[in-house]
């Protein structure tokens, strides 16, 4: 019954710093000297992880930015090797892409959803025999039709969920890509993933939403500063780390003397101020 | 068990591939001609217009005389564009795709495929053009044809492939190699018999002629539609170079393909 479909044994991840060699001139010029620098500067981005996900669990991942979710995603997903340990994944991945990844601006939204079905792993046939109801779902109405460079921000990301959400995923990697799209469709996505919640999909959520991690997931791995800080369940996970963030935050605004609210606004004003 | 990048193969794995490398090609291919009114007519319009600079240059400033050298440029341009395209591209085909990699584990030689499949089908449809110039100059294509034209195009897709593999992977971990490129790409230009004709080489300089890659390749290019023919020495040397550059590009892709994730 409980058969893990992700398991981490004893995984640690380091990478060199390949940007001292970035420029053939300084290849060239002391190219033994930069060998042996090259070996020597690793930067280690995981250390000694070990953690099980098992078949139909939503597994949360939490943590500060550069602590190491990011690489052990890359993991699962087969795009990196660690380093030393062992890294076993059985089932097929769909990870939940960054807004437009693996679609093409000039194509419209149906050459588009079969493009990155494809990518995703299924043969065409299948993304084909799916077409309607992904379309049915995305509810992008004539726009379907229209390339895709015309659509708006949501728009996009409803594309993009939707494909991913109808392509039978096994073990389904979302990195904190659920704030899109308007209310109406944040609830549509909800309830699709309280869907694959009984069907038995395996999920990854990497967030920074505490609300989401405890109402999607079961358990959950706390990284900090590259090692595991806690693993279990997600409520109490969400707790642990929700309380050290806002100590560490507590922290900095005494000396910055920055009040959660300004920070908030400052963050929502960001992008376009 | 360690997963590698796309190591464990499948049925389905393999219909995925096979898929994966059709829609690439046919992203590739609509985005060429959408959006655009005179869609074919642009991709021959490049080859064409050099064809015409170098002829205003040479034949009507520079006054040397050739006979048909319209055709000699039509049948040198063309297939030096698909080799030019395709080998100039390279460097940026996987620095270019960099959110695909960093998340989606699949064959990354499939994106190198796709677009040298795409340059070879582009050529394809020059073909008529070249034609055209043969009829102008009183030429036709001979018997020679049915086996010169998938042969010659088997070499060069596996010559370009392997290249293309080559400079896609290094490119990664020196961006320099982009650069390098494209200069090395004009000197090649200007050495191969492209704008002028092998003989024209000067005597002392013809033993050089097969150190050059695309030289051999493009010699019998001319060979085959000027004269109808391919000259078998030259074929053996560009053969050799085509399984050379294949295996090279894939004992490079091979070795480094996991990595290219974390220089991303």
């Amino acid at each position: 019954m409980r058969e893990p479909v992700i398991s981490f044994d004893q995984v640690y991840k380091s990478y060199p710093m390949y940007h001292h060699i970035r420029g053939i001139k300084n290849l060239m010029f002391n190219f033994p000297h930069n060998l042996k620098a090259l070996r020597r500067q690793q930067f280690e981005a995981l250390n000694n992880i070990s953690f099980e996900v098992y078949r139909g669990e939503k597994f949360g991942i939490v943590g500060y930015n550069g602590a190491g979710k990011s690489t052990t995603l890359g993991l699962i997903a087969g795009v990196l090797k660690p380093s030393s340990g062992r890294v076993v994944v059985r089932g097929r991945i769909s990870p939940l892409l960054a807004l437009g990844t693996g679609f093409h601006p000039e194509l419209n939204g149906r050459e588009n959803i079969v493009l990155n079905g494809v990518l995703l792993g299924l043969t065409r046939r299948e993304v084909l025999s799916k077409l309607d109801e992904i379309i049915e779902f995305a509810e992008l109405g004539e726009f379907i039709d229209r390339p895709i460079r015309i659509y708006s921000t949501g728009m996009m990301a409803r594309l993009g969920f939707s494909v991913v959400a109808h392509l039978d995923p096994e073990i389904l990697l979302i990195d904190e890509v659920l704030g899109v799209g308007d209310i109406r469709f944040q609830q549509k996505c909800l309830n699709k993933m309280a869907e694959f919640r009984n069907s038995g999909v395996t999920m990854v959520l990497v967030s920074h939403s505490m609300a989401s991690v405890v109402e999607i997931c079961d358990r959950a791995l706390w990284i900090q500063d590259h090692h595991v800080k806690m693993i279990g369940e997600s409520t109490k996970v969400a707790e642990a780390y929700a309380e050290a963030a806002a100590a560490d935050i507590a922290a900095s605004g005494k000396r910055k003397k920055i009040r959660p609210v300004e920070a908030a606004a400052a963050k929502v004003r960001g992008p376009l101020f | 068990m360690r997963r590698g990048i796309a190591s464990n193969f499948s049925q389905h794995q393999l219909e995925n591939y096979r898929d994966l490398l059709f829609v690439l090609f046919q992203k590739e291919f609509k985005v060429r001609y959408k959006g655009k009114f005179l869609g074919y007519l642009w991709s021959i319009a490049s080859p064409l217009s050099f064809a015409l600079v170098y002829y205003i240059a040479f034949s009507g400033i520079m006054r040397v005389a050739v006979e048909g050298y319209p055709l000699i440029l039509v049948s040198g341009l063309f297939p030096w564009q698909w080799f030019q395209n395709s080998v100039g591209s390279a460097p940026n085909l996987f620095v270019g795709n960099a959110s695909l990699i960093k998340k989606l584990n699949f064959p990354r030689n499939i994106l190198s495929l796709s677009t040298i499949l795409n340059h070879m089908v582009h050529f394809l449809l020059s073909l008529p053009v070249i034609l055209l110039f043969m009829v102008i100059y009183g030429k036709s294509p001979t018997l020679a044809w049915v086996y010169g034209l998938p042969l010659m195009m088997a070499i060069q897709l596996c010559t370009v492939y392997g290249l293309s593999l080559v400079l896609a992977t290094l490119n990664l971990f020196l961006r320099d190699i982009e650069r390098l490129t494209q200069i090395v790409m004009t000197f090649v230009f200007y050495f191969t018999p492209i704008i002028f004709t092998a003989d024209m080489i000067p005597e002392q300089y013809q033993p050089l002629i097969p150190a050059n890659p695309a030289a051999p390749l493009m010699i019998n290019w001319r060979n085959l539609f000027l004269h109808g023919y391919l000259d078998g020495h030259y074929l053996l040397i560009s053969a050799g170079y085509a399984v050379a550059f294949l295996a090279l590009g894939t004992v490079v892709y091979r070795k480094l393909s996991w990595k290219f994730a974390e220089v991303l």
